[in-house]
């Protein structure tokens, strides 16, 4: 193919192909310029900016609780499936058996059941267990839709990891507890963090499941966005957009510079 | 962990568990009790409610509106899936031939979009493609039309923010499945008489055949469930399944009909993964190898 490469024909699907990437990235821009509209309308600023709906997004109690919560679940979701996941990541990993492949798919199954009907089934039970409405509702919830995705992460880590170091430590003496402590997580921190920021970004943006398992007392920044949404048209929303593209630019570079430093850390030792 | 060191402690051979196996067990628990017990219940629901049987099964095939919904769901999955699948070709193909450098940049602005808040993404359309938004301001300005076309809140407004959702999730298994193809295969094809059209038409595309078969199952299976994208940018127009049943269970409170529903969603997708399963190797799709 390498003829090819510049022929007017790869030219054309370069074009094309970049017009799909243009379209792909078109509405990150948008959410920007009029969350500093100057109105409480949503329009674009003609001439004057303003940034009255960040200050509402960051003054406004009723905003501010829904991020206080949103976090709150985030982080508590988080830890609840990176623990619970990648234990049995490892336990998988151990058994490595037919049985061990038919546990990972089912526990995989979250993550391929559609929301709505995990949605279903989490109201039902909730609302046998008094939980529905509650943050510890939500932060179940979101666990187990998250936990496939920590699952996914540290099983790639643990490919790459030498069955017989974990074999000789036991050897030597080591108990389980002692082996997967210092010999195996800190050979799989990195699957370990991916899949702690797929938790984290999963929990943080979950909606359909939120708006089944949540009514007042709980009001995650998604529910209010989408309230936002399709009952009035609050700037404020527009401000919460561009402040969580914002994020979401942030924590891909950190991710891009964090693989780095270990794709050069891992040179060195290599050397 | 107490518990899993007892386990080891105790007499192995009499007990006879894996001890690993003690891992696996708290999520195990977690999932059971709260995922697939529930689950099992709305099974239940969907053949009990109201009256023991199959007819709430029955008004798949007999009920209008639910008929009209499953029309437009299956209507709206397939043309999002043929335009994402198409539109990922296109640029999955440029990248596997494109240098290192621009190909990085090309991923870059495949997965900030992907990762952006799917709800911040329908309120940046919606401000895009509403009556007074850019799309329109700019098609007035050019002159090209005078009165506001009606870009959102409609069928069209589902297809532009559903395929745009959908086609990272195209091009990423396409692309893993189009570098894993022999250069040398098309080089071949060249040196023995065939045009480019003609080594890309019988050579690359079979050869990419697996992954689009699994990238468009994993796209269509994805389709199916939406809930936020039409919800939003179809303005009630364009009901699918899922706001369908969610308006059921929260707004009509017709269990029956909801949990009916959801379970036939659900053995649609499990049936199209075992489809899918036979072209393409899941477990390398979903991580476990």
């Amino acid at each position: 193919m390498r003829s090819d490469r510049y022929t007017w024909r790869f030219v054309l699907i370069l074009i094309l192909a970049w017009t799909v990437l243009l379209y792909l990235f078109l509405p990150i821009f948008v959410a920007a310029p009029i969350s500093l509209t100057p109105d409480r309308y949503l329009l674009m600023p003609r001439g004057e900016y303003s940034f009255r709906h960040y200050e509402n997004l960051f003054t406004n109690p009723k905003w501010l609780n829904s991020i206080w919560q949103s976090v709150v679940i985030a982080v508590c979701a988080t830890t609840i499936a990176v623990v619970t996941g990648t234990l049995a990541a490892v336990g998988i990993w151990r058994l490595a058996s037919r049985f061990g492949e038919a546990v990972r798919a089912f526990i995989l199954l979250p993550m391929i059941v559609p929301s709505i009907v995990s949605a279903l089934a989490f109201f039902r039970i909730f609302a046998d267990l008094g939980l529905l409405d509650t943050m510890p509702g939500v932060i179940l919830a979101h666990s187990i839709l998250a936990v496939p995705y920590v699952v996914i992460t540290v099983s790639t880590s643990l490919a790459g990891f030498d069955l017989k170091l974990e074999q000789a430590a036991r050897n030597l003496g080591a108990s389980m507890r002692q082996t997967i402590r210092y010999v195996i997580l800190p050979n799989i921190m990195p699957g370990v963090l991916s899949g702690a920021i797929f938790a984290f970004i999963l929990s943080w943006d979950e909606i359909v499941v939120t708006l089944f398992v949540s009514r007042l007392t709980v009001f995650t920044l998604p529910r209010r966005m989408w309230d936002g949404i399709r009952d009035q048209a609050d700037p404020t929303i527009a401000a919460c957009a561009t402040t969580l593209i914002l994020l979401t630019f942030a924590t891909i570079l950190m991710y891009l510079i964090f693989q780095r430093h270990n794709a050069s850390r891992a040179k060195l030792q290599r050397a | 962990m107490a518990v899993a060191d007892a386990s080891i402690g105790g007499d192995r051979s009499r007990l006879r568990v894996n001890p690993y196996f003690v891992l696996v067990a708290p999520l195990l628990v977690l999932l059971l009790f709260l995922y697939v017990w529930p689950m099992a219940q709305v099974f239940w629901i969907s053949i009990s409610d109201p009256e023991f049987g199959l007819q709430n099964y029955e008004k798949l095939i007999s009920n209008r509106g639910i008929l009209k919904m499953l029309h437009t769901t299956f209507e709206v999955c397939a043309i999002t899936t043929a335009l994402a699948m198409f539109f990922g070709y296109i640029v999955a193909y440029a990248m596997v031939h494109v240098s290192d450098r621009h190909r990085t940049w090309m991923l870059l602005f495949i997965l900030v979009p992907f990762w952006v808040s799917v709800l911040a993404r329908a309120f940046s359309w919606l401000m895009l493609l509403h009556d007074n938004g850019m799309v329109n301001d700019l098609l007035r300005a050019w002159g090209i039309t005078d009165e506001p076309v009606q870009l959102v809140r409609n069928q069209l407004g589902v297809y532009i923010g559903m395929v745009h959702y959908m086609i990272p999730y195209a091009i990423l298994p396409l692309y893993a499945g189009m570098r894993a193809i022999d250069p040398r295969c098309i080089a071949a094809a060249r040196g023995l008489g065939a045009g480019p059209f003609e080594a890309f038409w019988r050579v690359f595309l079979p050869l990419s055949l697996p992954g689009l078969i699994g990238a468009g199952v994993l796209v269509f299976i994805l389709t199916l469930g939406f809930f936020v994208t039409p919800a939003i940018l179809g303005g009630g127009k364009t009901i699918m399944v899922a706001e369908y049943i969610s308006v059921q269970i929260l707004q009509t409170i017709r269990w029956g009909i909801g949990s009916m529903l959801a379970v036939t969603l659900l053995f649609i997708v499990l049936a199209l993964l075992a489809v899918m399963s036979r072209a393409v190797d899941l477990r390398s799709m979903f991580g476990a190898k």
